[in-house]
C-alpha cells in the first residue's frame, strides 16, 4: 500500500495528464468552509472509492468535478480542461434521480440520448431499451418512474448515468437504500463498465466501504473539506 | 442531431409531461375563467358597450397575463424535482435549447388557454369588435409570447431564490410593461375601431425579437450560476 500525501502539491508535477486534476480547491458557502485546498489527481481509468462522514465534503467534491458547482478558489481540471468543456464526457448519478417522474424509464432514457446526440430515433429506443436491460429493468415496462421503487428508481438513474458512455463517472452514495442483492448487481454493472475501456474513470462515496471494495483500486478518505488519505490497492492500474 | 431537432425533444417532453399531469392547463383555465366572470359580475357590460369595448384589451390582457404567471413559475419546478437540471447541465446539448422548448411549450398552454378564454370573453362582454378582428390572431400570439419569453426566463433566473413565486411578479411585470401597453393598445384598436393598432403591434414585434434574443444568449449564463 502507498499513500501519497496529495495537499503537497509539488508531488502532482510532471505526471501524465490525468482523468481528474484538482488543485488547492477549496469551496466556500458563505463562512463555512466545504472543501480545503484540496489537491487530487486521478489517472484515466482509476476507480475510485470516497470515503469519509457526513458533512465530509465529499458529495461537494464530486459537484466541482463535474462542474455543476464552481470551486471558490483553486483549479479543476478534467482531461486537461475545465469541466464544463467536458459535457457529454462526465456523467453523474446522486441522491436524486435526475429522472422525470411522469415519464416512464424508456421515455426518460429516450430523451436523455437524444439529448446527448445518440442518433436518430430507432437508434434512440434500441440504446435506451439495452440500457434498461443491462440494469435489471423491463424496457417495456409502463410503470412511470414516479411509481417505481426505490431500487428500481436506483438502477434507473445508473442506466440514465451510463447511457452516454462517459469517461468520467461520478456517482454520490450509489447504495444506499439498495437491499445487499442489489448493490452487488450495480457493482457488478460497474465493474463491466468500467472494464469496457482503458480509459473510463470511476469515482464513487460511500459510507459502505466494505460493499464498494471491489471498486475501490484507489480508496481515498476525506475529512472536515480536506483529503487526509489516498491508499491505492497493490496491483491496481 | 440539429438545434431545432434538440428545441423539438425538449417540446416533445413538455407536451407529453404536461398531458399526463395537466398541472398548467387547469391552473391556468381556473383562474382567467375567474378573472373574466368576477369582472362581468362586477358591472353590466351589455349596458355600456362602449366601455366594454375601451376596457376588454385590458382585462382580457390582465387574466392572461395573471393566468400565465401561475404556470411560468411552475415550469421549471418540473426540471429542478430529482435534479433533473443536472443533467441537462453536463449533457452537450445546448441549454438554450431546453429554455427554446419550455418557452414554446408554455406560449401553447397560454396559446391554449386564449382560445378556451376569447369566445367566452366575447359572451360576457358582450363584444362586437368595430376594427379588423383579423389583427387579433397576430396581436394575441405577439402578445402572448413576449410574456411567456420573459416569464420563462425569469422564472429561470429566480429558480434558486427562496421566494421565487414572489420574486417572478416583481420582476416580470415592470420589464413587460411596454409589451403589455402595446398588447392592451392594439386589442383596444381593433375592438374600438377608434385607431389603427400597426404602431403597437411594430413595437410589440419589436420587444419580442430583442428579448427572446437577450433570453436566448442569456440563459446559459444564468443556468450555470452558482
Amino acid at each position: 500500500m502507498k499513500i501519497a500525501a496529495l495537499q503537497d502539491e509539488s508531488v502532482l508535477e510532471g505526471l501524465p495528464e490525468p482523468a481528474v486534476e484538482l488543485k488547492r480547491v477549496s469551496r466556500l458557502y458563505g463562512s463555512f468552509v466545504a472543501l480545503r485546498e484540496v489537491s487530487l489527481r486521478l489517472p484515466a481509468g482509476a476507480s475510485a472509492v470516497l470515503l469519509g462522514e457526513n458533512g465530509a465534503g465529499k458529495s461537494t467534491l464530486l459537484k466541482v468535478i463535474s462542474g455543476l458547482t464552481a470551486p471558490s478558489y483553486g483549479t479543476v481540471q478534467i482531461f486537461g480542461e475545465p469541466p464544463q468543456e467536458q459535457r457529454g464526457r462526465i456523467s453523474t448519478m446522486g441522491h436524486a434521480t435526475m429522472l422525470y417522474d411522469d415519464l416512464t424509464g424508456m421515455e426518460n432514457l429516450i430523451y436523455f440520448a437524444g439529448l446527448n446526440d445518440m442518433g436518430e430515433r430507432a437508434a434512440l429506443e434500441h440504446i435506451a431499451a439495452e440500457a434498461l436491460r443491462a440494469v435489471n429493468l423491463d424496457a417495456a415496462n409502463p410503470r412511470r418512474v414516479g411509481e417505481y421503487s426505490q431500487g428500481m428508481r436506483q438502477r434507473a438513474s445508473l442506466a440514465r448515468a451510463l447511457l452516454a458512455q462517459p469517461e468520467l463517472l461520478l456517482l454520490d452514495e450509489p447504495f444506499s437504500n439498495l437491499d445487499v442483492g442489489s448493490a452487488h448487481s450495480m457493482i457488478d454493472r460497474l465493474l463491466a463498465y468500467g472494464s469496457e475501456s482503458p480509459t473510463r474513470t470511476l469515482l464513487l462515496t460511500t459510507h459502505q466501504a466494505a460493499l464498494a471494495q471491489p471498486l475501490a483500486q484507489t480508496t481515498i478518505t476525506m475529512q472536515a473539506g480536506s483529503v487526509v488519505s489516498v491508499v491505492e490497492r497493490a496491483g491496481a492500474r | 442531431m440539429s438545434y431545432a431537432a434538440h428545441v423539438w425533444t425538449h417540446l416533445r417532453k413538455d407536451l407529453r409531461l404536461e398531458w399526463r399531469s395537466k398541472d398548467s392547463i387547469n391552473g391556468m383555465l381556473f383562474f382567467s375563467l375567474l378573472v373574466v366572470s368576477v369582472f362581468a359580475i362586477a358591472f353590466d357590460p351589455t349596458a355600456f358597450p362602449g366601455i366594454s369595448r375601451q376596457i376588454s384589451g385590458g382585462l382580457m390582457t390582465v387574466a392572461v397575463l395573471f393566468a400565465a404567471m401561475t404556470a411560468l413559475s411552475q415550469s421549471w419546478v418540473r426540471e429542478t424535482q430529482n435534479g433533473v437540471l443536472d443533467a441537462h447541465r453536463l449533457a452537450p446539448a445546448p441549454l438554450s435549447a431546453l429554455f427554446v422548448g419550455k418557452a414554446l411549450a408554455n406560449f401553447l398552454f397560454v396559446s391554449a388557454v386564449e382560445v378556451v378564454l376569447a369566445p367566452v370573453f366575447a359572451v360576457f362582454y358582450n363584444l362586437h369588435p368595430l376594427g379588423q378582428t383579423w389583427k387579433l390572431l397576430v396581436i394575441l400570439p405577439l402578445g402572448t409570447w413576449a410574456l411567456v419569453v420573459n416569464g420563462t426566463f425569469f422564472a429561470a433566473l429566480s429558480l434558486r431564490t427562496r421566494n421565487r413565486e414572489t420574486l417572478l411578479p416583481l420582476v416580470l411585470l415592470p420589464i413587460s410593461i411596454p409589451a403589455l401597453l402595446a398588447m392592451i393598445q392594439a386589442t383596444t384598436a381593433v375592438l374600438t375601431g377608434e385607431f389603427e393598432p400597426t404602431a403597437w403591434l411594430k413595437l410589440l414585434l419589436a420587444y419580442d425579437v430583442v428579448f427572446t434574443m437577450a433570453s436566448v444568449l442569456l440563459f446559459e449564463t444564468i443556468l450555470n450560476a452558482d
